[in-house]
This record gives structure tokens, C-alpha cells and sequence, in this order.
């Protein structure tokens, strides 16, 4: 750390300020590296379902740190760094497909589907001459193997042995709502990346802050998708960081609020040519339409009525995030239901009519906040506490994210 | 070569992309058919035959409402592209209907003067070829690349 972050101290009112040095400061992106996705956390790395069969792998991020993620030969499932024991090349360069054995391009070294070094080229030389030391221990530069833990079909990693199980790390409410979408097989419906131009806790932030859902996104409110006066609520679980909010459509119809108090995302003409995309199916038959739920620190699991999705949101610098959709629906799918899903992802991912905005939003914030590093946001709707909460005219998870922050942190 | 078809194709393109270039958004329906199907996915989504869209509608009122969400509810800073359509391929596939296959570029310039390329990749589309105007039967826009910067509001 040097001498100017060594100076960073919290504000002291605790979570319900975050200053902006937070998303901006070279030294605490590198601690957080080191503490958080090195640390001990759970880091998505995507569904089972994309490595449904022995010797199937793909490569993805835990923080900066390049993974492989592989189903080894007996079917059980491994994480390693995309590293080379030899000189630290990639080991592997495609996103995804299936292998035997991993071979390092640069001097030819293999691994198993565990990460572990089977081949050194030219180990002993070649007819006598040149070759490794007959003492020589490569392995000891081996790449890292992180532990994994699947849960209803995700897939997580530590490379910390002190990471608590991946249940009893998001608490029992959010797992019994990761339970309740991740409820039978899931198949794949294909993905896609946004590049956002905002540090990664300005978007992990978005996603739990429930107070902007209707505010921010016009599409939301004119069509009560989800306003602020339906039946709903907010779990924080975990160490706070991970989170569950929930929406019950169809509970408002004369609630009026949003038009008495004039706010700019209620628009009274406008109307949908085509509304038969947002005629959803209650497959989960508990009335709830939209749930949105996060665990700490980049992983995503949206329900929007009958659009399914994960979200891997993965740090790229200070101030980019790449975001990783990955759509999918259930095994027992019928035709016209995998087009509803088809149709109702018109509502997310970069042309989202409910999740455009926010690609945009936290750019603006880390543009808005160049000047103030000594600043802070201002975090006290719903009150100055971390707790579940039946308003969603809160900021308790956006606080919850900061209290497991900054105990990670050390801030 | 049907030279006659091959302008009649790059026509429709031109008129379109123009149409977006000109943020004249309202006149975007009306290059497709009443049922006519739009959506853009990535490269990696179409060659591995999965079937997720950025964007999909299957009907001119879905495109309606697409460009009334841009005008009237999403929030997005002011922006325009610049296409470049190309090496477009023609064929018949019968009295009515063609295939065309042709790249494109979109050069993204924001209201703050920065511009960039922001999408390549191809045109998939089937027109109809009506006696007064062709339209598109389907239109699939496929990008070469996964990623998306910051957000994707006007059509490609």
C-alpha cells in the first residue's frame, strides 16, 4: 500500500457513506484482488449445465486471475489458474470445448483436467544433452487449484481455505431462493458481454440498490412491473453482501403514488403495440414476478417474470467491469415457453428495456465523481442499519455490500 | 448476375441504414413486413445454434415499440452510428423472395465527440420483394463479438 491509501480511512459514519476514492484508487483495486476475489468468497464461475460432460472446460476470471473451469474425466468438477507452471503463459486459450489433457502452447507443458503438470517437454533432455536437473521441482510453480463448490447447478470458487460452505456464506433466505429459481435442470439459452465503463461496485451496487428499479427505468414503472407500492421486500443475507429483493406484480393497480408525486418515470400515454411479451407464466405459483438476487462479490441470479439469467460481473481496471449474461430456461421447457423466455430477454442485457439504463448510470457516477475522491455518497434511505426489510424504498443491501466490504477490506 | 435484384437489394440496405443514421427511428418498422422478424445475437450465439437475442421482435408492432421505448421511456445519452454496408451476396429463392448476406460497420459517435466502432458483423436477411417496395421478411444482425459496449439502443 502506499502512503496516499494508507490515508484512505472510512468516513465515519460507517455504511451509510462510501467514498469515492473506493471506485478509483489503484491500490485498494489491488487489495481487493488480494482480499476479496483471492480471499475468502465464493466467485461464480458459471452453470454445470455448460460442462455437461467429462472433459469439457472453459475459461473464465475469479477478480483479474484467468481460471479453467473443468469437468475432469471422473465428472467432477475443477478450477485452477489459467497459468503455466513454466513461465506463467496461459495454459489455455479458448473460451470453451473438450479436452483430454491442457497443453501450455509456448513449450509444449501438459496438464490433467485437475490442473496438476503431467509433461515437461524434453524433461530429460534430448539424446544426453541439455534437460531439466534430475532435482528440478516445476510442480512447485504449479498453478493455483481453488475449491469448488456447486449449489442447485452454480458453480463457485475460493482459493481460501477459511470460505465458510457456499451455504451458510449466503445465509438460509437468499439459499432458499437461489433454490427456488434454480429448481430442475436448467438448459442453456446462449449469452452475451457488456463492457461497462464504471468500477465493479458501482454496478454491484445498482443491482441491490431496489430504491432506483422504478425510478431509473420508466419501463418498469409504466407498466407495473414493478413499483414501489406492490407487495415485495428485501433479504440481506450472509455477511451482508449477499442479497434477495422480490416483487409481487398485479397488487397496485389504483396505486396512484408515483403520479401523485409527480416523478418522471411515470409516462401516462404510452402503451405497448405488442404487449403479449409481457404476459408471463407464474411457473413458480408464489405470485412473485421479479426477483433479483446477489451474492457477494460478483455474482447475479434474475428472475423477471419468465426470463431467467446469471450474471458474472468481473473487475477489468479500476474503472471497467465486464458483464457476463448467460440466459438459460428449464429442461423441461415446451417451445412456447423457451419463446416467452426468448421474447421477455428484450428486457435485459445491453438493449434491455429495464436494464439499459444501468450500463449507462454507473458511468455516470464514475464520471461525476472525478473530481470529489474525497467525497462520498450519500447511503441513509430505509435507515442506517443492514436488515431485511419489507420497503423497497431502501438502501439496506447497498449497506449490507459495504459492511462485507469493508470487513474484507480491512477499511 | 440478376443485376436488377443485386441493386434492389443494396437500395433496401442503403435506405435503411440511412433511416437509422438519420435518427429517423419511426420509419424502422416500416422496412419489414407485418410479421417480419428482427433480432440481433452474437456470432458465438448463431454458430452454436443458440437462440438468445440482444433484440427480438416477431412482428412490425414489436419494432414499434421498440423505437417508442427509445423515445419516450429508456434513458441513454444522445448518440448516433454511422453504418457502412457491404459485400452484399444475393440469391433468389423464388418469384417473391431473396436471401442477401452482406457486412457491416456501425461507428458509434456519442454527443461528447468520442467516436468508436461499436458493432461489425453480418446481415442475415430474406426480402420480399413487393411490386412498389421490398421489405425484410426477417433480419438477423449478427455481431462478431460477445461484448457490447456500455448499452445498445438504437437498432443496428
Amino acid at each position: 500500500m502506499s502512503a496516499a491509501s494508507e490515508s484512505r480511512a472510512w468516513p465515519a459514519e460507517g455504511v451509510t457513506r462510501v467514498p469515492y476514492w473506493v471506485y478509483q484508487d489503484e491500490d485498494i483495486y489491488a487489495r481487493e484482488q488480494e482480499r476479496i476475489y483471492r480471499g475468502a468468497t465464493w466467485n461464480f464461475l458459471g452453470l454445470e449445465a455448460e460442462l455437461p460432460d467429462p472433459g469439457d472446460f472453459k475459461t473464465t476470471f475469479v477478480g483479474e486471475m484467468p481460471v479453467v473451469v473443468s469437468r475432469d474425466l471422473q465428472g467432477a468438477l475443477r478450477c485452477f489458474e489459467n497459468r503455466c507452471a513454466h513461465r506463467g503463459a496461459l495454459l489455455c486459450l479458448k473460451g470453451s470445448g473438450n479436452t483430454k489433457e491442457i497443453t501450455c502452447i509456448y513449450h509444449n507443458w501438459t496438464y490433467d483436467l485437475e490442473g496438476n503438470l503431467t509433461g515437461v517437454a524434453f524433461r530429460r533432455g534430448v539424446r544426453g544433452l541439455g534437460g531439466m536437473p534430475a532435482d528440478a521441482r516445476p510442480e512447485s510453480e504449479a498453478p493455483r487449484k481453488l475449491r469448488v463448490a456447486t449449489f442447485c447447478g452454480l458453480m463457485f470458487a475460493t482459493l481460501s481455505e477459511a470460505t465458510p460452505s457456499i451455504e451458510q456464506y449466503v445465509g438460509p433466505e437468499v439459499a432458499a431462493k437461489i433454490r427456488r429459481v434454480m429448481k430442475e435442470p436448467v438448459k442453456l439459452l446462449g449469452g452475451y458481454s457488456q463492457a461497462l465503463p464504471s468500477n465493479w461496485k458501482l454496478y454491484f451496487e445498482n443491482v441491490k440498490d431496489t430504491y432506483h428499479a422504478s425510478l431509473l427505468h420508466l419501463f418498469f414503472s409504466t407498466f407495473r412491473l414493478n413499483r414501489l407500492e406492490q407487495k415485495g421486500g428485501v433479504i440481506v443475507g450472509g455477511e451482508g453482501g449477499s442479497h434477495v429483493s422480490f416483487t409481487m406484480m398485479k397488487t397496485d393497480l389504483a396505486g396512484d403514488e408515483y403520479e401523485r408525486a409527480g416523478m418522471r418515470s411515470v409516462s401516462g400515454g404510452y402503451r405497448l403495440e405488442a404487449p403479449q411479451m409481457l404476459e408471463s407464466v407464474d411457473e413458480f405459483g408464489d405470485g412473485v414476478t421479479l426477483q433479483i438476487l446477489t451474492v457477494f462479490p460478483g455474482f447475479v441470479l434474475q428472475q423477471i417474470m419468465n426470463c431467467l439469467a446469471v450474471r458474472q460481473v468481473l473487475p477489468k481496471g479500476v474503472a471497467g467491469t465486464e458483464l457476463v449474461w448467460t440466459a438459460f430456461g428449464y429442461v423441461s421447457d415446451d417451445e412456447r415457453m423457451t419463446e416467452l423466455r426468448l421474447k421477455q430477454s428484450n428486457l435485459v442485457g445491453p438493449a434491455g428495456y429495464i436494464s439499459l439504463e444501468d450500463g449507462a448510470a454507473t458511468g455516470f457516477v464514475q464520471r461525476g465523481v472525478a473530481g470529489a475522491s474525497a467525497r462520498a455518497s450519500v447511503v441513509e434511505m430505509g435507515g442506517r442499519g443492514v436488515e431485511s426489510n419489507e420497503s423497497r424504498v431502501t438502501e439496506t443491501s447497498v449497506r449490507g455490500l459495504w459492511q462485507q466490504y469493508r470487513r474484507h477490506m480491512g477499511l | 448476375m440478376d443485376v436488377e435484384l443485386q441493386l434492389t437489394v443494396e437500395n433496401l440496405l442503403a435506405r435503411y441504414v440511412h433511416a437509422l443514421d438519420d435518427d429517423r427511428l419511426e420509419d424502422w418498422p416500416g422496412f419489414f413486413s407485418e410479421k417480419g422478424r428482427y433480432r440481433i445475437t452474437t456470432a458465438e450465439n448463431y454458430e452454436r445454434g443458440l437462440p438468445l437475442s440482444i433484440i427480438y421482435a416477431d412482428s412490425r408492432a414489436m419494432l414499434a415499440d421498440r423505437v417508442s421505448a427509445l423515445r419516450h421511456a429508456n434513458i441513454y445519452e444522445a448518440q448516433r452510428y454511422r453504418h457502412t454496408v457491404s459485400s452484399t451476396l444475393v440469391e433468389r429463392v423464388g418469384a417473391s423472395t431473396a436471401r442477401a448476406t452482406s457486412n457491416f460497420q456501425a461507428v458509434r459517435i456519442m454527443h461528447t465527440g468520442e467516436s468508436m466502432l461499436f458493432a461489425s458483423g453480418r446481415y442475415l436477411d430474406r426480402i420480399r420483394l413487393n411490386a412498389k417496395a421490398p421489405c425484410f421478411e426477417e433480419k438477423i444482425v449478427v455481431i462478431d463479438s460477445r461484448s457490447v459496449d456500455t448499452l445498445l439502443a438504437i437498432p443496428l
